[in-house]
């Protein structure tokens, strides 16, 4: 209901709720006031144009056409409504046949649902107007028949959608019957679009009807709608023009009102995008210090804000080495995600990114160049020595191109390789990251490989020039464990024989402990702690990076006792809190925590930093 | 408390794929079997079995001895946690109804407000404030969420729990919570329950049995302590060898070149003879003298093995003898 | 070196699988059209042809005609003898005019098919390009004025239905401006309107749909992995954007196409074009039941062709389709 006003709200939608509103008290008042004047004959002035008495003139029995295209918004809107209510009721029953009826005849529903929406609206209802006669009767049952189908299978589809939800399953285990389960639970979840698509179709029907009965099959003298007033008067256009255009613009007035209203609707309940003016305030691209010559990748203050404003990553500052595998953990909404893409230059308006400094390889990512050749030499840069793997190796390829093709197409473009150069180039780097029978594989489609064999040849492609740093943004989440470590090796083995420098984004702190030379933890958009790998075990000292490590079950945790929990939940990075944004679940926190924000000193962020002998202290303080 | 059994369960979707095949496992009355395996293992497919989500084309499922028959709309005796707790409540009831409805209804159960008050104590009992009745499922977080999903499934006051990767869609913060909820409640309740997860540490530290799954089959089974410290089937040593361990900070030393890269097996095309020679590290691949691993199906000779491992090359074989001819003869069929 | 991926099957058999799937579903639907066109006579309440000849004309008369198209004759004993008459190309007589019906049609259908196609690739030519265009300059929330006063345009255009779009048409354009004739079908000219009136509707349901696909390709996970490789912009929308956006879009353009066939009984009637779609009207109301039959049989053969056109060139474009369907 909330939402509903909502939509109200908007200019849009509250134009067209005022439109709607208009149409629909005109259809109920209109014949009452009005019907004398409309039906009034004066054989004085037959098809008469304009004039003071009669606003657009008269028709063949000299009947005012002004007041007859307000008195026929009654027939033309009711018969609207009620082949709608026709459409809407019986494609509910088809669609949601299969819900009740079970296997059987819920696949004789959808088939007969397949077949008839294969047809155009108007054809059926052509049929069905041969069927049922012509006249208004035979027209509404046409038309409501006729616009079943498509809302059948909307019905379904959305029926579909919900019925795979776990809810339903969880339901039926619970004893839910069939009849129950639609009304309780598919019916209540797929309301919202049934009814916006309802609303929308009653102004498709309206145009239809409408159609309908300007050719003649639907509303028959001596009644009248707007269809049949425009039809009779077609021909006279010539002549009089206003008794043609009169009825004309009333049923695109009253379609559109309805049509207007749904997807007013629609779009106040789909994902809003707030509509805040950005400033680009980037700062001038400043000079890479070259003081560190072993650095790849160099981020100082790395700052991602969206819209709202929300700003998931709050001042991120870190150096990556020559052939270094640097590990980010954090749980979601950390901002690990985020700063691997804005380190890669992939944060796509709204987003904004801002930092003191953002270079690799000594040269500045951030800011707009002068040149025009600078920034193709900065993408040429990116496109071979900058190498992205992302989370979802199913998504994360084009589905309808070869996977060699993809895989050469940065080659060809950046190095200047021919097709067939880099194709061969393509097979040898398939080679290279151990995917078997790479020349076939190469001309295989995303879809033909498996999880892990697909993650593999997405290194692959960051291994087609010479990457100096590969960010994986949680490269094995989507595997299983076995097939995990070997893509873990994989990048392990081209760290240490190409020397690349690996950024690993994971949730999984046991992960990128293994593979890791240095671990950064983020919380609520910071670096909170930033140690060797080694470490970790025993020589973290930020609470939340001890927490983190405890409440992980490894293969060695006790049996005997509870695990540790984190309280509290992960920070919502649209309300960020004041002070350390930790301090709510830390069990060290203290006044000066809830105040003072804690940055990055002696690689902790925290006011409390423990010793190593107090961690099974942190164990206990927790219950 | 009850005693689930599974006899040669298998569960096929369409023709093409035997996602579970001819299973066999016991979940005795008031332990933890705890099911491990990788995506397309048919760990999932297993427990939508045996509640009755899927249609087993072969065997039975036995509770207390007694063949289970699920019928629509009757109280099933069996209840299940899922996976992603966004997508198991029903985001237009509030959770107060969610759990009311999988009540049992009948003359003898609570009523009116007595049934609010069996929400009540069952909200309190996975840690919940009883306020919380009239919450929708948005307004809780993923952690809340799970726990509402486990009271509505002890709502069902059900025989057999059956938790299906419970805590995967949670963040690890919040992971630690649902266990140890779920342990405290299984030792309070006595309940039986078949905890399925693809994290060996995390069925480690809720199962008193663990099983192994691989390809639709159970490959090991056996006391959780048995089984991890002295595994027997090479895919049980390749799992534990995968998971994490207290403070290692190194990858654990990679295998054998031609089996480490070997792709996971298709469950639509499962290799014949042992399922698993293909990425076995003591197989045909390495050991070339082994042979029999690529046609011969070690399944048919499990119970004579330690742990039941479908292994031809399992070090633990049992002393007795007395096998069992039919079972024998059933899962040969099976396997064809 | 032992993992065995079936290549060959993969390749071969799902294209005969998808061509037998298809062909299979194309007869079945044939067949209902067929049963539905012949009982839509025998669900006519009353006799049709006592309604076709009025209630004046003698009984010898009607007898005479019910005898003439077989209707004494048992129900199954008529259908089998309409599906051999259909098979032999012979749809029967017209009532009215007495002109077999296989005339009629061969005379008025390429009226029909010219305007349908016509229409078709001017609403594709205009709205494929510009929903593209659309896309990519609002895409991420850019310039959320042109995207509202697109948006809104093409709501309010595609509310139109093509009759009114026509009449609205013809008084601008004809009896205003006299650029074109108001109805007939003669040279060129002839042609703008009725085209015109078709495809506006369908082009801005299609531009609108255009862009929204492209917005969702954008958001794809592949689509950041283009980007990730630094091609530039040209070869990020052509190569990888466009393909994929444009497979749904043919989707719905096959619904429009089917949409534009059946729109055409209503444009012809606005111009008197002397197509199907007048026919089947004045037969309609004629209740010459023989010839409504004729026309009824040809417009949804000529709908369930568009779909399979439709279905082919999507298997051709996505590889994945042929698998997918079953």
């Amino acid at each position: 209901m909330r939402r509903w006003m909502a939509v109200l709200r908007t200019p849009v939608g509250a134009g067209a709720g005022l439109l709607l509103l208009g149409v629909l008290l005109l259809a109920v008042f209109a014949p009452v006031l009005w019907s004398h004047q409309a039906n009034a004959i004066d054989t004085d002035h037959l098809l008469q144009g304009s004039s003071a008495e009669h606003w657009l003139g008269t028709d063949n029995l000299g009947r005012d056409i002004f007041y007859r295209v307000l008195v026929a918004s009654r027939t033309s809107i009711l018969l609207a409504l009620l082949a709608t209510s026709i459409a809407v009721v019986t494609g509910l029953a088809l669609g949601s046949a299969p819900a009740i009826l079970g296997k059987r005849g819920g696949r004789a529903a959808t088939a007969v649902v397949n077949i008839a929406v294969a047809f155009p609206g108007l054809l059926l209802a052509l049929f069905f107007a041969v069927v049922f006669g012509v006249g208004a009767k035979g027209a509404v049952l046409a038309i409501g028949f006729a616009g079943a189908p498509s809302f059948a299978r909307l019905t379904q589809t959305l029926i579909a959608g919900v019925a795979e939800r776990d809810f339903i399953a969880a339901a039926r285990i619970a004893g839910v019957g069939r009849f129950r389960m639609l009304v309780r639970h598919i019916l209540p979840n797929i309301a919202e679009p049934l009814v916006v698509n309802a609303t929308i179709g009653a102004g498709g029907t309206l145009l239809a009807f409408a159609g309908l009965s300007f050719i003649g099959l639907g509303v028959q003298p001596p009644a009248y709608d707007w269809g049949r007033m425009l039809g009779e008067s077609l021909s006279g256009i010539y002549v009089h023009p206003a008794a043609a255009l009169a009825p004309g613009v009333a049923v695109v007035i009253a379609g559109l009102a309805f049509n207007l209203f749904g997807e007013a609707v629609a779009k106040g309940f789909g994902v809003q995008v707030p509509r805040t003016r950005w400033t680009d305030r980037t700062p001038e691209a400043t000079p890479a210090r070259d003081d560190d010559n072993d650095a790849v990748l160099v981020v100082e203050d790395l700052h991602v804000t969206f819209p709202g404003p929300v700003t998931p990553v709050r001042g991120v500052s870190f150096t990556i080495h020559k052939g270094e595998i640097v590990g980010v953990v954090g749980e979601s909404g950390s901002g690990k995600s985020l700063t691997a893409l804005a380190v890669a230059q992939l944060i796509e308006p709204p987003g904004q990114v801002r930092a003191a400094e953002l270079s690799f390889l000594g040269a500045p990512l951030l800011g707009r160049l002068p040149v025009r050749s600078t920034a193709a030499v900065r993408r040429r840069l990116l496109g071979t020595s900058f190498a992205m793997v992302f989370q979802d190796p199913m998504t994360s390829f084009n589905p309808t191109k070869r996977i060699g093709v993809q895989l050469a197409e940065g080659a060809r473009e950046h190095q200047g390789l021919t097709r067939r150069a880099a194709m061969d180039r393509a097979i040898d780097r398939l080679r290279a990251v151990r995917v078997p029978a790479a020349e076939r594989r190469a001309r295989q489609y995303p879809h033909e490989f498996s999880g892990g064999m697909r993650q593999r040849a997405m290194i692959g492609m960051g291994l087609m020039g010479a990457p100096a740093l590969i960010v994986a943004d949680e490269p094995t989440t989507a595997l299983d464990v076995t097939v995990q470590r070997q893509v873990l090796r994989l990048l392990e083995t081209i760290r240490t024989e190409d020397d690349v420098a690996v950024l690993l984004i994971s949730h999984d702190i046991s992960v990128v402990a293994q593979i890791c030379d240095r671990v950064l933890v983020m919380y609520a958009g910071r670096i909170v702690e930033d140690l060797p790998s080694t470490e970790l075990a025993t020589g973290a000292r930020h609470p939340y990076t001890r927490a983190l490590l405890a409440a992980v079950p490894d293969l060695d945790t006790a049996l005997d006792e509870p695990l540790a929990v984190i309280p509290g939940r992960p920070v919502d990075p649209a309300r960020m809190p004041e002070g350390c944004a930790f301090a709510a679940r830390c069990a060290f926190a203290s006044d000066r925590c809830r105040v003072e924000d804690p940055v990055l000193i002696d690689q902790v962020a925290c006011w409390h930093p423990q010793a190593q002998a107090e961690y099974s202290n942190f164990r206990t303080g927790q219950r | 408390m009850s005693e689930l059994r599974f006899e040669g369960v298998t569960v096929r979707y369409g023709r093409a794929l035997t996602a579970v095949d001819g299973v066999d496992l016991t979940v005795p009355a008031g332990q933890v079997v705890g099911l491990v395996g990788e995506s397309g293992s048919g760990k999932s497919t297993l427990a939508r079995a045996a509640v009755g989500l899927a249609e087993p084309a072969g065997g039975q499922i036995l509770l207390n001895d007694v063949p289970l028959h699920h019928r629509p709309g009757a109280r099933r005796p069996l209840q299940m946690v899922f996976q992603d707790p966004y997508s198991s409540l029903d985001p237009r009831m509030t959770i107060g109804d969610s759990i009311a409805e999988a009540m049992p209804r009948g003359p003898r159960e609570p009523r009116g407000p007595s049934r609010r008050d069996e929400v009540v104590r069952l909200l309190e009992l996975v840690g919940l404030d009883a306020d919380r009745v009239s919450a929708y499922p948005g307004a809780l977080s993923g952690g809340q969420r799970q726990r509402v999903a486990i009271a509505r499934a002890l709502a069902g006051k059900p025989e057999v729990l059956i938790a299906d990767e419970i805590t995967s869609a949670l963040d690890v913060s919040i992971q630690g919570t649902v266990l140890n909820l779920v342990r405290t409640l299984q030792r309070e309740l006595r309940l039986s329950m078949l905890f399925i997860s693809h994290n060996l540490a995390v069925v480690r530290y809720v199962s008193d049995i663990v099983a192994v799954m691989y390809l639709g089959r159970i490959v090991e089974v056996g006391p959780a302590r048995d089984v991890l410290g002295n595994p027997q089937h090479p895919y049980t040593k390749e799992l534990l060898a995968a998971a994490p361990r207290r403070g290692s900070t190194a990858l654990p030393p990679p295998d054998e070149a031609l089996v480490a890269d070997a792709e996971p097996a298709d469950p639509h095309h499962p290799p014949v003879g042992c399922r698993f020679h293909p990425r076995c590290p003591i197989g045909p691949l390495i050991r070339t003298d082994r042979e029999h691993c690529l046609t011969l199906d070690p399944t048919a000779e499990a119970d004579h093995r330690l742990h039941r491992a479908a292994c031809h090359h399992a070090a633990g074989v049992l002393r007795a003898v007395g096998s069992n001819p039919p079972v024998l003869m059933q899962l040969k069929e099976d396997s064809q | 070196m032992t993992t065995t991926v079936s290549a060959p099957s993969l390749v071969a058999h799902p294209w005969l699988g998808f061509a037998v799937r298809r062909l299979g579903r194309l007869v079945g639907s044939v067949l209902i059209l067929v049963s539905a066109a012949f009982l839509m006579i025998h669900l006519i309440p009353g006799d049709p042809v006592r309604g076709a000849l009025g209630p004046a004309a003698a009984q010898s008369l009607v007898d005479a005609q019910r005898a003439s198209l077989g209707l004494d004759d048992p129900l199954w004993q008529q259908y089998l003898n309409f599906l051999h008459h259909l098979v032999t190309g012979n749809l029967g007589t017209s009532i009215t005019t007495g002109l077999p019906v296989s005339d009629v049609i061969r005379d008025r259908l390429p009226a029909t098919v010219e305007l349908a196609v016509a229409a078709f690739l001017v609403a594709v030519l205009i709205a494929v390009p510009l929903g593209l265009a659309m896309g990519v300059l609002t895409r991420g929330g850019r310039r959320p004025r042109a995207e509202l006063g697109f948006t809104s345009t093409a709501v309010v255009l595609a509310a139109i239905p093509e009759f009114l779009l026509a009449v609205g048409l013809v008084y601008v354009f004809a009896v205003t401006l006299h650029w074109f004739p108001v109805a007939g079908r003669g040279g060129v000219a002839s042609y703008v309107l009725p085209v015109l009136s078709l495809a506006v509707g369908p082009a801005a349901v299609l531009a609108r749909i255009c862009r929204v696909e492209l917005l969702a390709v954008l958001q794809t996970d592949y689509l950041r992995t283009a980007r990730a490789k630094r091609l530039p912009a040209p070869a990020i929308y052509l190569r990888h954007a466009l393909p994929n956006a444009v497979t749904a879009t043919i989707t719905l353009g096959g619904l429009l196409l089917g949409g534009m066939v059946a729109g055409t009984v209503l444009v012809e009637n606005v111009f008197g074009w002397p197509g199907l779609g007048s026919t089947i009207v004045s037969s309609i109301i004629a209740k010459d039941y023989p010839l409504v039959q004729g026309v009824v049989l040809v417009y949804g053969v000529g709908v369930l062709l568009v779909n399979l056109a439709v279905d082919v060139t999507l298997a051709l474009l996505d590889p994945r389709s042929t698998i997918r369907e079953s």
